[in-house]
């Protein structure tokens, strides 16, 4: 039923439909909604058989999930930044042991400085620990992803985490058709473990390997994220056919038939760079867009595909690598190897930071141009910069930087006013 | 597209009626999509919160930095901050307040903007006298609804109703609608006004 409600409500009234058994999570800002309602639910008595656990961490959170998955129940927490950060070696767990527990990120930046904004710092921070990753770009997106996430994760035998946009998706209120009870029990099966701990017929999970068997149990590990290459677009098509709905899949890719110039990017800033794509389209620039719906297993062969006729490439990204650069626009660089494609990096949204339109628009325009630098922070203020570096020149103490550049901005708002 | 930019100050419902808004609309059958600014809302602190009106797809992310209306639910946020930053031309202002745009030092909104479309609204005193509460929101999604003319009442009544059962609902909607009738009243008396 279409429904007009806020991202956190139409994740928690999807998850509760996906039937987890336990559910145990903490709150951080801005993923709290979702697991409050979710909370709501099992208090109520409209999400049973199901154990909401209340835990002092995110690490214990993560850890009564993998305790709740190896048990053969299914699992669902959710996170953000700091959280994800604080329960990052029960995260590594969960893949290496193979446990599908699905868990939403409320994608967030990670401190210092403290920054409750969104940005994907969190999910880069995991990127290799083993996880699926999906990225949604609208709570419709999202709220479909965590039923695929759930069948996925299953069927695998690999944790899936969807990451989802903070506060710009978890608490926007926009139209969300969600599913019934009916339909998502076609769609996602009765669990049925391939480990599992029974009394009844005693398994040991978790082993120490030494080194005559890790690289191997790696190697299988990373078979199955490629195994994930293949399942995840079946399972999108098989939605498809159920809701008539494009949710999740590989790739999204958008007017790029015809495109010079692709413009690849995650999650909700997608929507943005349309609407700024169709501009330059009226104004007759070959521009398409192509988004990241799976970044883990990344799908370089569908991303080398979708750009094979491009002269240029920009990566729009919303995290990167200190003293490297672009983090998605490395994996871009892996499938256009060999291409003649200029690749440009350009970091936005970082912390919050608004992704304006415009700012998009003149952006490309420059890399049209060919007067885009390699990587370019958007809307970068470059006066602050320059006048931190030269306190930092003139004198050793010259404090915290990240104060400074408060006090500066704060200093030049009023000197203007 | 529509957009509407909502100020007020933590604990007015400002986020609410950004998402009540959307709810009406959604019901009418258009696009609607709200989201708040996204601070470190406390109360009394500045808020604002973005509603998107439109009969398609909405796809952009960026807060609205052109609005083609400005809701003020606080009036001690005049001189403060950036209220009408960005409102297009022909763009409408809604402010809560039983004073006029002179008395509120705004005189110069009536140069830089269409005087039929700059409005006042006593929100708080009509929410007093209907809710028992100095909780705005309401009454001025009825102000907006017949300055606009974006959405029905009934529309906005439906969203309310849907928010807050009972007699809380039906209290808010009788703010709404008696915000609804004063403006009806400003405009037909502006009207007659300009044509005599």
């Amino acid at each position: 039923m279409l429904r007009q409600l806020e991202g956190s409500k139409a994740i928690a009234e999807t998850v509760a439909l996906c039937r987890p058994e336990v559910v145990c999570a903490y709150p951080i800002s801005p993923q709290t909604h979702i697991i409050e309602a979710i909370g709501v639910k099992v208090k109520e008595g409209s999400l049973a058989p199901c154990e909401y656990i209340n835990v002092e961490s995110e690490f214990a959170a993560m850890s009564v999930s993998i305790g709740a998955s190896a048990a053969g129940a299914r699992a669902y927490t959710a996170t953000a930044s700091q959280g994800l950060l604080f329960m990052i070696e029960a995260v590594y767990n969960a893949a290496g042991l193979g446990l599908p527990i699905v868990m939403t990120l409320a994608n967030r930046a990670i401190g210092a400085p403290i920054n409750i904004w969104n940005d994907h710092s969190d999910a880069m921070a995991v990127r290799d620990s083993g996880w699926i990753q999906l990225f949604a770009e609208t709570n419709q997106e999202a709220a479909d992803l965590h039923v695929q996430a759930f069948r996925l994760a299953e069927e695998l035998s690999v944790p899936v985490m969807v990451c989802m946009d903070g506060f710009i998706l978890t608490h926007a209120v926009e139209g969300v058709d969600l599913m019934d009870q009916a339909t998502v029990d076609r769609f996602l099966p009765t669990y049925e473990p391939r480990q599992v701990l029974d009394p009844d017929d005693p398994v040991s999970i978790g082993a120490m390997v030494g080194p005559e068997a890790f690289e191997e149990v790696r190697y299988l590990a990373h078979l199955r994220q490629l195994d994930a290459l293949d399942y995840i677009p079946v399972i999108a098509e098989e939605f498809a056919a159920l809701t008539g709905r494009a949710s999740g899949g590989l790739i999204h890719p958008y007017r790029t038939e015809d495109a010079d110039t692709v413009v690849v990017a995650l999650g909700s800033v997608l929507g943005t760079i349309k609407d700024a794509v169709d501009r330059l389209r009226d104004g007759g620039q070959r521009v398409g867009v192509l988004g990241i719906a799976s970044f883990r297993p990344f799908p370089i062969a569908a991303v080398r595909d979708a750009l094979a006729r491009a002269h240029r490439v920009i990566v729009v990204e919303k995290a990167f690598s200190l003293g490297m650069g672009g983090v998605l626009a490395t994996d871009v660089s892996m499938a256009t190897l060999g291409s003649s494609a200029v690749l440009n990096t350009v970091v936005a949204g970082l912390g919050g930071r608004p992704i304006a339109q415009h700012s998009i628009e003149t952006m490309i325009e420059q890399a049209i141009r060919g007067e885009l630098a390699d990587l370019t922070f958007l809307d970068l203020d470059e006066g602050v910069i320059a006048r931190e570096r030269a306190r930092m020149a003139r004198t050793r103490r010259s404090g915290p930087f990240a104060e400074n550049v408060l006090r500066d901005i704060s200093q030049t708002r009023e000197d203007r006013s | 597209m529509f957009q509407v930019r909502i100020h007020g100050r933590g604990g007015q419902g400002v986020v609410t009626a950004a998402e009540l808004l959307s709810v009406a609309a959604f019901n009418e059958g258009r696009h609607a999509q709200a989201f708040p600014s996204f601070g470190s809302e406390r109360t009394g602190a500045p808020v604002v919160s973005y509603c998107r009106l439109d009969d398609r797809e909405i796809r952009t992310r960026e807060p609205v930095m052109a609005p083609d209306a400005v809701i003020v639910q606080d009036v001690t946020l005049i001189h403060q901050v950036d209220l009408f930053g960005g409102l297009v031309e022909g763009g409408y202002v809604l402010i809560n307040t039983s004073r006029t745009f002179e008395e509120l030092g705004l005189d110069d909104l009536g140069d830089r903007f269409q005087s039929e479309r700059l409005m006042t609204c006593p929100a708080t005193e009509l929410a007093i006298e209907h809710v028992g509460r100095a909780l705005p929101n309401a009454a001025l999604l009825g102000a907006f609804a017949a300055l606009t003319r974006q959405v029905p009442l009934d529309a906005i009544g439906v969203a309310i109703r849907d928010r807050f059962h009972g007699a809380v609902g039906e209290r808010n909607f009788a703010a709404a609608t008696a915000a609804f009738d004063h403006v009806t009243r400003e405009m037909e008396a502006a009207t007659r006004a300009s044509t005599t």
